[in-house]
């Protein structure tokens, strides 16, 4: 099941292992992490003009056709540096739901954008008490002539404040937890009556509360079938869980070898740190933790991209495994750098930190591992 | 869990209750007191409690503390730890405190005990460096004897709230040429001595909680030494003996696990599937806290008959950092995607932050819990310690 790379993905992948060396070091992140708007323009439309942004997509919509696996090598990379710019939100979760379940008007209206990296998306599904479960949705939207009326809250929307573009849930009919009913929007961030109050995320991003007090949305702004939002989300999630693994399975590798590197070098009673027994079975513990996660998470992306039955099962079943390892694997990096993985100058906990907002995106472990019990 | 108390001693639990009802400072309970708390107010407790001659209840009377038995002692630790209050400054009460009114001299006892127990000397603790970790005993910093000063140049790291502090105790090296343990001696410096700098360290969940102690030069009165020189590491564990027995945690653990079961009440429907899930984690951890609990009244009733727990004191430093780490951890899943938010520091009320109030320390109490199977010796250290030390492996 190894993955053999083609020559176009081998270039892909160095492509941004090159850019992410000499233009993302931790140094550059940091610095870009701390700007007032904590993302950077630059960097993004580099990103563009090596072609990541329209990598995923198919070449009827006008993209490279990379699919899920092209997701897959840009997520990796990107987790391995820690990168915060919005590519998993514009791309995969808005540019991915477009391109599935957008009307072939909608797709030639807003994929250019998306892929010549003109315009920022990201997607507003959760809500306070939804949790994970996107039924639970008591944002309205209804019907007024040729607008939809939204009027809600969603919650936790990272990326909202950095955005031009929203897709937003919304109950078109039925009762909060209804299955049938919630519909997608394409919403503007500048509508009026839209309300962001933002915040900053665990990982160094920015993140918003939306409060919708009568946003006027046309009606051919409605994404996808009328009532049938939740069908479409799950396929997305699937496809965002595909992603976020690649995602993990970057930043596990980086920690391994940073805290394989540290036990070598540092000094305790005299002795490498690597020389303790104790020691040395957790990081063999590390390094089968990231083997499984690396394996489980092209398992999946190549199940999607061939488009196989159980897909969503088997993204639940990953999500929850490749969770758990990762946080175990981030967990011990610290603990075995000792107070330097507390600190924050070191990448380490920056890592870490990653890693627990990875797990909390789409569900966490515990979440996905009843899912996939649900289902077996 | 209670012990079997003494209808007296029952009536002094009952005091202790009500005396923590009626003097705790309303200003102190913010949402993360170990963060959010200036110094002065930090001291607030402090100063009620001293007043009320309670603040110091490891010390002999002569020194000035309360003179309770085992028990006496055990009971206020737990009265006050369910309440949530927040401990008096270890490294003052429970650290420098005992170390100098069991090895110093006369005239230290003196000049600092007082001043310990009325908070007007903040303490912090000079053991870790930069290339030591666990292994303490591996100081570099050096003082160099001259005439009635030693000349001390060094480099003391993950210092706790040395931004505070007046005082620090270190451990220095004094005979370069003799091996590990031996030639380190303990000395008490000035913080506004010349050649001090306090350089802040910002953990992962952003707060600054600890420092990087530069010494460059620093003269420090040779009478300010503890005990003979080079016999510093004697004094050195038996600190870290009194460190580790206080790391149990058993009040705050219960009140945290108090706290998760009302934020998963309110956060997850009885009918999610998922509320199952966390009523039976949250079991798992209570009764980890419930055998711990157990294990500790055990210890002081053996203790109460003169039975020296020993190094098996490591024990309460796994489990009750184990515990309170799944705790946190429960406690930021528990919030959904709330987790996802972080507040700033230094904290301030006009910055906005998602979701309940309960769940706006989550995050951060995560991340910085981390550090508790770091410090005060790794939990891997600590297990060495009981395989060497117990079991005589």
């Amino acid at each position: 099941m190894d993955i053999q790379l083609t020559e176009e993905q081998e270039l892909l992948r160095s492509s941004i292992q090159r850019f992410l060396r000499e233009q993302y070091d931790f140094d550059a992140r940091r610095k870009i992490v701390a700007t007032d708007e904590g993302w950077s323009r630059k960097h993004w439309s580099a990103f563009a003009e090596l072609g990541l942004c329209a990598a995923p997509f198919q070449e009827s919509s006008g993209g490279l056709g990379g699919g899920s696996l092209a997701t897959m090598i840009v997520m990796q990379e990107f987790g391995r540096n820690l990168v915060v710019e919005p590519y998993f939100e514009t791309v995969v979760l808005a540019g991915g739901l477009i391109e599935n379940v957008g009307s072939p008007e909608q797709r030639e209206a807003l994929l250019p954008d998306i892929m010549d990296g003109s315009a920022i998306w990201t997607l507003a599904w959760a809500e306070g008490q939804s949790r994970y479960d996107f039924n639970n949705v008591a944002t309205t939207a209804r019907r007024q002539g040729d607008k939809f009326v939204l009027s809600g809250a969603k919650a936790a929307v990272i990326g909202a404040p950095w955005a031009d573009k929203l897709i937003i849930s919304a109950r078109t009919s039925g009762s909060p937890r209804d299955r049938d009913g919630v519909s997608l929007f394409v919403v503007d961030q500048h509508s009026a009556n839209l309300h962001l109050q933002d915040f900053k995320t665990i990982d160094g991003r920015r993140a918003a509360e939306l409060t919708l007090m009568d946003v006027q949305v046309p009606a051919d702004r409605l994404l996808g079938a009328e009532g049938g939002g939740v069908a479409a989300l799950e396929a997305c999630r699937d496809r965002a869980i595909a992603a976020l693994c690649a995602e993990a399975v970057g930043a596990m590798s980086v920690l391994n070898s940073a805290t394989l590197e540290y036990s070598k070098a540092r000094k305790q009673f005299g002795v490498a740190l690597g020389t303790f027994q104790v020691l040395q079975h957790r990081m063999v513990d590390m390094f089968i933790a990231l083997e499984e996660a690396v394996s489980l998470t092209q398992h999946l992306n190549l199940s999607l991209a061939a488009r196989e039955p159980n897909g969503s099962k088997l993204a639940s079943g990953t999500k929850s495994k490749v969770g758990y390892a990762a946080r175990f694997v981030a967990e011990q990096a610290v603990q075995l750098h000792g107070g330097m993985g507390m600190s924050d100058e070191l990448n380490v906990g920056h890592y870490f930190k990653r890693i627990s907002s990875i797990n909390i995106q789409f569900g966490d472990p515990a979440y996905h591992l009843m899912r996939y019990a649900q289902q077996s | 869990m209670e012990l079997n108390l003494s209808s007296e001693d029952a009536a002094f639990r009952d005091e202790v209750r009500a005396f923590i009802a009626g003097n705790y400072p309303a200003e102190m309970r913010v949402p993360n007191p170990e963060t959010d708390l200036s110094k002065e107010q930090m001291l607030l407790w402090h100063r009620i409690l001293h007043q009320k001659g309670w603040i110091a209840p490891l010390w002999p009377k002569e020194y000035g503390g309360p003179g309770w038995s085992i028990t006496r002692r055990f009971i206020f630790e737990q009265e006050t730890s369910r309440a949530g209050t927040l401990p008096p400054l270890a490294f003052s009460i429970t650290m420098v405190g005992p170390v100098i009114y069991t090895f110093g001299n006369d005239a230290q006892k003196q000049k600092f005990l007082p001043r310990i127990l009325s908070g007007e000397d903040w303490w912090c603790q000079g053991y870790s460096e930069p290339g030591s970790g666990s292994d303490l005993a591996s100081v570099r910093t050096k003082a160099v004897r001259e005439g009635d000063h030693y000349v001390v140049n060094g480099h003391k790291t993950w210092t706790t709230l040395a931004q505070h502090a007046d005082w620090i105790f270190c451990l220095v090296r004094t005979d370069p040429s003799a091996k590990a343990q031996a030639g380190i001696s303990f000395l008490l410096i000035d913080m506004k001595s010349p050649g001090v700098t306090v350089r802040p360290i910002i953990t992962i969940d952003g707060s600054h909680e600890v420092n990087d102690v530069f010494l460059e030069d620093v003269r420090v009165p040779a009478e300010n030494l503890i005990g003979e020189e080079n016999k510093g590491w004697t004094y050195a564990k038996f600190l870290l003996g009194n460190e580790r027995t206080s790391m149990a945690g058993i009040g705050r653990s219960t009140r945290y696990l108090g706290r998760l079961k009302h934020i998963v009440k309110t956060e997850l429907g009885e009918d999610d599937p998922m509320f199952g899930e966390f009523i039976k984690e949250i079991a798992r951890v209570e009764l980890d806290v419930l055998a711990l609990e157990a294990t500790e009244l055990r210890i002081v009733a053996q203790m109460s008959r003169g039975i020296d727990p020993g190094p098996a004191a490591s024990l309460f430093k796994i489990r009750g950092t184990e515990i309170f780490q799944r705790i946190t951890d429960l406690t930021h899943q528990a919030i959904g995607n709330y987790g996802l938010a972080i507040r700033e520091h230094p904290v301030s009320a006009n910055r906005f932050m998602p979701g309940q109030d309960y769940g706006h320390t989550a995050s951060e109490k995560y991340l910085n819990s981390r550090k508790l199977s770091i410090y005060g010796g790794s939990n891997e250290i600590q297990r060495n310690i009981i395989a060497k030390a117990v079991l005589g492996l």
